[in-house]
Parts: C-alpha cells; structure tokens; sequence
C-alpha cells in the first residue's frame, strides 16, 4: 500500500490534475445509475410489455455479450488505451468453433482452443502497441479487419448450425423460470473478480495512475507495457469466449457475427462514464451503461420506434454523455474561478 | 520492484481465471462431439398435425400481422412489405412493419423478441440466417404466433409455412420459354450468370440446360460466362461474348445485375435488337432497355404478390383453416387459391413476365 502512494505524494503535479478528474467520475456512474433506474421506472409504467419476466429475460440476454466483453475492455480504456477488435475476435472465435465442431471435435476441446486462440489474438494486439509503441487505436483498427478477414477464411459465408440442443437451449435459457439468462450466473462472476481488480487491488489503481499519466506510472515503479499486454490478452481471451456464447445462443457459428459489437461495447463504457483518455471511470457505470443502452432500443422496439429512429436515439445518447461531462467540467471550473 | 510485482499479479489473475475456465469446461462432461450428437435420437420436432385444420373458420378481424424483412430500407423487401400491407388491409387486420437497418440474424432476434412480448398473431420474416433466428421463433410461436416466412427460409422446424417465390423449374422454364419466343426456337445462346458457385443460379443453369434440349432442340447454349453479380465485370462480359461468338442470338442472364449491365452494353452498341436478351431483372432497372427496344421481355417474380401471398397464410394459419401440413388448401384473395406442398412450402407461381406493354405497372 504504502509503495503505491510514495510515488504520488512524491510528484506534485499528477494529484493535482487528477482531482477534479476523480471528483467528477465517481458522480458520474452514479449519474449513469440514477438514470437508468429512472428510465427503468418510467419504462415500466409507460410502455406496455417492458415489466415482465419475459421482457426483462430477453432484454438481459441482448446484454451478456456487451457486458462480458466490456469487462477487459473497461480496463484498457482506464490505462487510456482501446481495443476496436473485440467484436472481430467473437467472429474469428465463432467461426473456428464452428470450423472445428464441424471437423468432430468435442466441444469441451473446441472452447479451450478458441479461449487460447483469443489469448492470441489479443497477445499480437498487445505486442504491437506495447513492444512496437504503436497507438492501439490504429493497430486495433487493422486487427479488426485483420481478424475479421481470418474468420471468413476460416468459415466463408458458410454457417455451422448443428450444435447440441442442450448447449443452445443452456445459451437462451432462464434460471428456473425467472427470466434471468443462465449466463448471467457465469457473468456476474466475471464481472466481481474484475470489479475487485479495478477498484481494490494495487493492480487496479496502476490502472488508474497509467490513464492519468504514463510517464508517472512508468517513474512510480509499474510496469506499463507487461500490464498493458495482459490486458490485451484478456480482451482476447474474454471475446473470445464471447464468441462461444453467441454461437451458441444464436446456435450458429458464422464469420460475420457479432459484427458492429465493439461500437456498442464502447457506447456502453463511454455512457458509463469512462473517460476515453483514460484514468477515470467505473465498473458499475458501465454496467449501467450497458443496461441503460439495451433498455432504452428495448423500450423504443416495443413502441415500435423505426429502427433508424432507435439508432439516432442511441447516437444522441452517447454523444450526450461524451459532452455532459465536458460541460459539467467547464461549468465547476468556472463557478470555483469566480469568487477569487 | 513494484512493477513486477503489479504485472505479475495482473498475469497472475489472468492465467488463474482462464486455467479455471478450462478445468471447468473440460470437466462438463465426456466429450460433445459433432457424431455422438448425430447418433443420439433427434428430439424435439415440429408441432405439425398437432392441430386438425378447418377449412371454413373464418378469419378473425383485428390480428396483428407483423412483416420482419431481413433488413428496412430495402427496396425490394418494401415492396413485399407493401403487397402484406395491402392484404392486411383487406383482412381487416392490424399491419405493422418493424426491423434492423443492417441485414444480421441477432438484430432479427431483437426484433422477434419484441413481438413475442406485444403478443403478434402473424410474424412474416424473411431470414438473415436460416438457423440463428430459430429459438426467437421457436418462443414466438410457443406464444401462440404462427410464423410465415418468404424469399429466405428458415430451418423448417421453425416455422409454420414457407412462401417460396417460385420453384426452380418455373424459373429455368419461363426464362428458356422467353428466349426461344424471341430467336424462333433455334440458334446460338449463351448464359450470364452471377459467380461460379452461386447456388440457386448454378440449380436453374442445369435445368435451363435440360428443358431446353428437350424442347427446343435446335437451341444451342454454348456457353456459361461469370460476371460476379458485378455491374462493371458483367458488362465487361457480355461485351467478350459478342466478339467470342458472332452468330450468338441470344443472351439469358438470370440475374439482375447481369441482366441490367447486359442490357446497357447492348443498347449502346450495333447488337441492339440483333441479339436477344432476357432473363430475370427488375422493372425499374429495366424500364429504359425495354422501351429503347434492347430487351422485349423478362422475368421476375412480383415482390408485392409474394408479400400478399404470405399475409394471407398467416390469417389462414391463426384463423386454423391451415396448420402447415400438405395438402391443405386456402384462399389468398385476387391470388385465389393455393395448396401446401411438402415441407409446409408454398409456392407463388411462375414468376411475371414484363414487357414494353406492363412494365409501366411495376415500381420495385
């Protein structure tokens, strides 16, 4: 503990500048929250349909995947990095499942394979933005079309569909008739273990420190570039596994899925209140986030909205919460300036 | 110090997790594989011949007929949409059309889902993926939807009917009937089809073949050439067909990119209305090639009929006068009356011929 604050209380400048940072991002997943409840509320009283079980089953099933992939990925846009190949990787990890159940293997062999193909994936992200020091932005937009022109290789516009009916039927079903996805079990798991990571571990707050000022992380004793590097890795893997689900709640494994995913994985830790510069942010934000996005298009479908209306909707949303925050900013900076 | 420290924790919660992952996959159970699933008992099955058909219920006024194209804003599935939509209006029914802007099975899933939860009586989609919609609509119907699909069909498991837009031999047998009508029935005749492995081409290119050699033998189809569905590669094409073959009389191109660019390259060159050209096309594609005299016929089945075809089975579905088994008969108002093939298909018919005489009717 007392190793990790040495360094800050050490270096003037990075507290300083990071204070009203901290100030305003902890608010912000709790504005992120408030009005998801809101809207939860609202929707349940206003749009017929939207309070039931089934609703909320379906609605909760249409998140796991942005949930789950958002995990890792919150973690690299806190160092002020970004991974764009998610959603390419549960293509790529769909596509071999499908290649490889297709060839007769078991699927208790297929999905270690397709975890250690995503550690791959995300190994060679890794190396290249941290060995080669290239911006991850670029490396991840030539690794999204990269692997995404692997997963066609791989499969064609072919489509693998003859997976075990207990498999799907695990995929799309509910805890003993709650309506709760029998994958929100495994999610849950998966999002306390990164939850305790980022937010109570000296891992976590290295998190942090590298968002906020590489240099200092770098002067304070962390190693930048093997933290990164695991954390492209577990992007791989996680993706990875995000393709196992999907191909199995869709119960077809197809080069094309999940295309698109990583805008609506990143709308959901950008409204979350995640930074994209890095070094501010939460989990449970982006949870909400992710929630708040999938019941606002649930809620809009079951008015019957037009889809391009729904997109707009969400375009409008994001870009409000990219702003909201900029403004609230320059707003505090401005009341605090003048009584001086 | 600490770096290590940090990052090798980092690595070690990450190795810790994903070796836990594989311990608890592996531990599953034996061994899923592709053959011991093929040998166990296929479970599960279609709720056909569940339910007795009565011809004569009537159709309720008021169901909700929902269309789910594979995606909005495509202007041949709004066309269809627009032919549910006329039926709907004609049943007293409640016509609604809702689905993804981009063509992919999971925002087709989110779509279904949605009228499962607003209790729809009828779902006529058209599906991205012929599998990966299926549990959607599996709970759909567990809800008590009766499910139609048309132009792309679904596992038949998980559906009630397929309108199929028309059956391959009417699609080789209209287009051979076209041609031969045009050059007299004898002469040289080349094929433009889409890519060399395009399914449903390759299917109607075999049967052409064999229609064709049957009954009009004089007719010669001496070659098959590949414009990729590309405009340009097929325009490119039919040009190279010209030079390679100068006694050709005809051209079938049994697409509508190819037609289309055939049909450019024709008007603007001294084989304008020396060589044939028919094939299948749409009218609004075609409307100035056919009035400039390149082209006198063509073919494609009318978007909007099949639309209209496909409301009308899901009333006859939810009203019981149909369960999806064959043989049964119903009434699809102007269309009259059809009856259910193998497999819960149900056909439109020949595809529509154009000409300069009722192009002018058809805007898709």
């Amino acid at each position: 503990m007392a190793v990790d604050t040495a360094p800050v209380a050490g270096n003037a400048a990075p507290p300083q500048a990071r204070a009203p940072r901290r100030q305003f991002t902890l608010p912000g997943g709790s504005v992120i929250s408030t009005f998801l409840v809101l809207f939860l509320v609202i929707a349940s009283f206003s749009v017929e349909g939207f309070a039931s079980t089934r609703n909320a089953g379906f609605l909760l099933l249409d998140v796991v995947a942005v949930a789950l992939i958002a995990l890792p990925l919150t973690l690299i846009v806190v160092t002020g990095e970004i991974d764009l190949s998610v959603a390419s990787v549960v293509g790529l990890s769909s596509a071999v499942m499908g290649k490889l159940w297709f060839a007769g293997l078991s699927l208790q062999t297929i999905i270690p394979l397709c975890l250690v193909l995503g550690a791959v994936l995300g190994a060679v992200n890794g190396l290249l933005v941290t060995r080669l020091g290239l911006p991850s932005l670029a490396v991840t937009i030539g690794t999204l079309a990269l692997y995404r022109g692997l997963a066609f290789v791989v499969l064609g516009d072919q489509a693998v569909a003859d997976f075990p009916r207990e498999w799907t039927r695990w995929a799309i079903g509910s805890i003993g008739g709650t309506g709760i996805p029998n994958a929100v079990l495994p999610l849950l798991v998966l999002i306390a273990v990164t939850a305790v990571l980022l937010h109570a571990t000296p891992i976590g707050r290295s998190l942090y420190a590298m968002g906020n000022s590489e240099d200092a992380a770098r002067f304070s004793g962390i190693d930048v570039g093997r933290t990164k590097l695991w954390l492209f890795v577990a992007a791989g893997v996680v993706s990875a596994l995000g393709g196992v689900f999907w191909t199995l709640r869709y119960g077809s494994a197809r080069a094309d899925n999940a295309s698109g995913l990583e805008l609506q994985v990143i709308a959901a830790i950008l409204l979350g209140g995640v930074s994209i510069f890095g070094g501010s942010g939460g989990l449970l934000g982006v949870l909400a986030g992710a929630l708040l996005l999938a019941s606002v298009r649930n809620a809009l479908q079951l008015v019957n909205v037009p889809s391009d209306v729904l997109n707009i909707v969400t375009g409008v949303l994001l870009i409000v919460a990219v702003v909201a925050p900029q403004v609230a900013a320059g707003v505090r900076t401005r009341t605090r300036a003048r009584p001086r | 110090m600490t770096s290590f420290l940090t990052a090798r924790r980092l690595q070690g919660v990450i190795t810790g997790s994903a070796v836990a992952a594989l311990v608890l996959t592996t531990a599953a159970c034996g061994g899923t594989t592709r053959e011991s699933e093929a040998a166990a008992p296929a479970s599960g099955g279609g709720s056909e011949a569940s339910a007795s058909a009565d011809p004569d219920a009537a159709i309720p006024e008021g169901l909700a007929i929902a269309f789910l194209p594979k995606q909005l804003n495509n202007p041949y599935f709004a066309v269809a949409d627009g032919g549910g939509e006329k039926a709907a209006g004609e049943l007293k029914a409640e016509y609604s059309e809702v689905g993804p802007s981009e063509a992919s099975a999971s925002s087709q899933v989110s779509y279904i889902n949605t009228l499962t939860q607003q209790g729809a009586d009828v779902i006529v989609t058209s599906a991205n993926d012929p599998n990966a919609i299926c549990s959607a609509l599996d709970q759909a119907r567990a809800g008590g939807a009766k499910v139609v699909t048309f132009d792309s069909d679904t596992d038949p498991e998980c559906r009630d009917v397929f309108i199929n837009q028309a059956t391959p031999d009417g699609i080789a047998e209209t287009q051979i009937d076209l041609m031969a009508e045009q050059i007299g029935g004898a002469g040289k005749v080349a094929i433009l089809s889409a890519t060399a492995n395009a399914t449903n081409q390759n299917a109607w290119i075999e049967l052409m073949k064999t229609y064709a050699a049957e009954k009009y033998p004089e007719m010669e189809i001496v070659t098959t050439v590949y414009g990729d569905d590309e405009d340009e590669k097929s325009f490119q094409e039919t040009q190279g067909l010209l030079q390679s073959t100068p006694d050709l009389k005809g051209i079938i191109s049994p697409t509508t990119v190819g037609i289309s660019a055939a049909a450019r390259y024709l008007s603007g060159s001294e084989y304008k209305g020396k060589v044939a050209l028919t094939g299948l096309g749409t009218p609004n594609q075609m409307r100035e090639f056919v009035k400039d005299g390149t082209v006198t016929a063509f073919a494609l089945w009318d978007p909007a009929d099949l639309g209209y075809l496909a409301a009308y089975a899901g009333a006859a579905l939810s009203a019981g006068q149909i369960t999806g088994a064959e043989g049964e008969t119903f009434e699809a108002g102007e269309l009259g009356e059809y009856t259910i093939g193998a497999d819960g298909e149900i056909v439109l018919g020949d595809p529509t011929e154009f000409t300069a005489d009722n192009v002018d009717e058809f805007d898709f």
